[in-house]
């Protein structure tokens, strides 16, 4: 149920972020969607790939450190309201606190897909899942991500 | 199958009993062998010559010990300037070996050995490693370079003499000493103290644990290092942290070393005649205290060295040994004053930035100090590479990371400094001593 995120160091300057993308790119590996924790020095790079085990060797072999981290992948409807029945739900469950939370590129059949980091992953997980909350598994997710991207993809 | 004297593992060493002469023997032997060398000097480098002359000061005139304070210092300049062979004190066809450092600045300097001197140098480190508890049938890794830097070639031959098997690995390709340690069975290693704390590293990242190796004695040198480092070194792997001192002007390693009670090295005062000295004025300081290192030569033939001035900043350590040795002890260098920075009229040593850090990540990490000046105020920022240990997913605990080890650099240096976590293997390095210092205040004070 829960989805490999990696995660990796950068230092807050112009062209950091290229190094890691330009590095998966030559390696051939899609980004299924990230996003970017930054401070005034310093940022965390936040990224969802397929194939994690490969990426993490790669950047690593390109000097970078990398982390793998634990998150949800979780349904969200695509309405007004959507992520507010989420957080209410989450409101209720005390170990359940959110780290941090991105969206993902995905939208199929009215719905969008979030990615949440709680405090207690299996606490948040089950509170999702008791209120009929679709928590997405990672062939899932990949899944749905790469028919969206070939959709996406101009003729 | 005939018996010698080396079968003896770990007993005691017929080369090493000078370790042992009686105080009143030593320190005649050092006059007398002072009065050779100052006579030696005085009538075959012009350099010397005329600084004893300008003094009034004649070879003869040295009756006893204290008479040395009547001799001029030799000082790294001397060397420089009279590149490449201006201080030989034998003729060139006397000369068996070259070495040479690299200056920092411009011109290298040369220094050269007769036989004879070879001769010591190999006494001297035998007499190190002996006393480091090495012995016929140990494996010696010696990961100093070889070639015109004295680590290598000085440690190998006295190894050699020893009785112990040397593997010339020489430095650098940490991915083949840690093979090489492994497979051969290495007892002993010989290298810099902070490239052994990388190669710890380098070993782990490779599943190979230093602990699990045979390794049991690590000579370090070359560099100033810290207690904290020995106590680092010695909780990862097995091995007793020895500290080894010396100097290419002198004779190379070997100048000093310790013995497995490991306060300080021991300087083999029968070679060598060390003072403490007030770096200012150049006065004797109170035994015990700390002052500058100066050394004087007594058995170097080719190039001989009247009252160098090493810059190093150490203390004699007073009292007998426990070991038995009647040589005096020095304590470790950890640092040097001319790699002393002045921060905000606050006196920083990079040592002490390595102890904090230390302290604060389990590893040494890697990091540089950059030196700013803005607004006339100096300003101290560490770059410190992230390492997987410390990298962590969440923001505030980066943050926490930042401020822990600036707390720990005010702490130890009374400064407060800026710490910077920058990505892995951006730093400059240089193998064996690396470029901790990047003073840039001059520069901007050349800004408009």
């Amino acid at each position: 149920m829960k989805i490999h995120q990696l995660s990796v160091f950068i230092e807050n300057r112009p062209g950091s972020l290229t190094h890691p993308c330009a590095c998966l790119a030559d390696a051939g590996i899609n980004i299924l969607t990230l996003t970017l924790a930054d401070t005034e020095r310093f940022g965390i790079l936040r990224l969802i790939v397929r194939d994690w085990e490969k990426a993490k060797a790669i950047l690593e072999q390109n000097g970078m450190i990398v982390k793998v981290t634990e998150v949800v992948a979780i349904e969200v409807d695509d309405r007004p309201g959507g992520l507010r029945r989420l957080l209410e739900i989450l409101e209720h469950e005390p170990g359940a606190n959110i780290e941090y939370m991105y969206a993902f590129t995905v939208r199929t059949g009215g719905k969008a897909v979030m990615i949440f980091r709680f405090t207690e992953m299996d606490k948040g997980i089950e509170a999702l899942r008791q209120a009929r909350v679709n928590v997405l598994s990672g062939v899932e997710l990949y899944e749905r991500a790469e028919s969206s991207s070939a959709d996406a993809r101009p003729a | 199958m005939s018996f010698q004297w080396n079968d003896l593992n770990g007993t005691f060493h017929p080369d090493t009993a000078l370790d042992y002469l009686p105080e009143g023997q030593l320190r005649a032997l050092q006059l007398q062998r002072l009065q050779a060398t100052v006579g030696r000097v005085y009538h075959n480098v012009a350099l010397l010559r005329e600084r004893m002359d300008a003094r009034g000061v004649k070879p003869e005139d040295l009756r006893t010990l204290d008479d040395i304070r009547r001799l001029p210092f030799t000082e790294k300049t001397d060397l420089r300037d009279t590149y490449p062979y201006g201080l030989f004190a034998s003729p060139m066809s006397d000369v068996v070996r070259l070495h040479a450092s690299s200056g920092t600045t411009g011109k290298p300097i040369v220094v050269g050995y007769t036989l004879q001197d070879m001769e010591t140098w190999k006494n001297v480190i035998l007499r190190a490693l002996a006393a480091a508890g090495l012995h016929r049938g140990d494996i010696i890794q010696n990961a100093y370079g070889y070639g015109l830097f004295t680590g290598g070639l000085g440690l190998h031959y006295g190894a050699e003499a020893l009785g112990a098997t040397v593997i010339p690995i020489s430095g650098g390709n940490s991915e083949r000493q840690i093979l090489v340690m492994r497979d051969f069975g290495a007892t002993a290693i010989c290298c810099t103290p902070s490239y052994f704390i990388h190669l710890i590293e380098h070993g782990a990242s490779m599943g190979v644990k230093l602990k699990d190796l045979p390794l049991r004695v690590g000579i370090f040198g070359a560099e100033p290092w810290t207690e904290e480092m020995r106590c680092f070194i010695q909780r990862e792997t097995n091995i007793r942290a020895i500290d080894i001192y010396g100097l290419s002007e002198i004779i190379g390693p070997g100048v000093g070393s310790e013995c497995l009670c490991q306060q300080g090295p021991h300087i083999f005062e029968d070679h060598f005649l060390f003072e403490i000295l007030d770096p200012r004025t150049g006065d004797p300081m109170p035994d015990g205290e700390e002052g500058e290192l100066v050394l004087t030569t007594l058995s170097k033939q080719a190039m001989p060295m009247i009252r160098y001035r090493t810059h190093d900043i150490t203390r004699a350590i007073p009292g007998p040994c426990g070991c038995g040795r009647t040589l005096r002890r020095i304590e470790r260098i950890s640092r040097r004053s001319d790699d002393m920075l002045i921060v905000r009229g606050v006196n920083v040593f990079p040592s002490q930035i390595e102890a904090a850090l230390l302290k604060v990540e389990k590893t040494l990490p890697h990091y540089q100090i950059v030196l700013r000046r803005e607004r006339e105020m100096d300003e101290m920022e560490i770059r410190i590479e992230v390492t997987a240990d410390v990298f962590s997913d969440r923001v505030g605990e980066l943050e926490r990371i930042e401020a822990r080890l600036g707390k720990a650099v005010e702490s130890t240096t009374g400064v407060r400094a800026r710490i910077s976590l920058v990505e892995p293997q951006t730093l400059q390095r240089s193998e064996g001593k690396a470029k901790r210092v990047l003073d840039l205040r001059k520069l901007d004070a050349l800004k408009p």
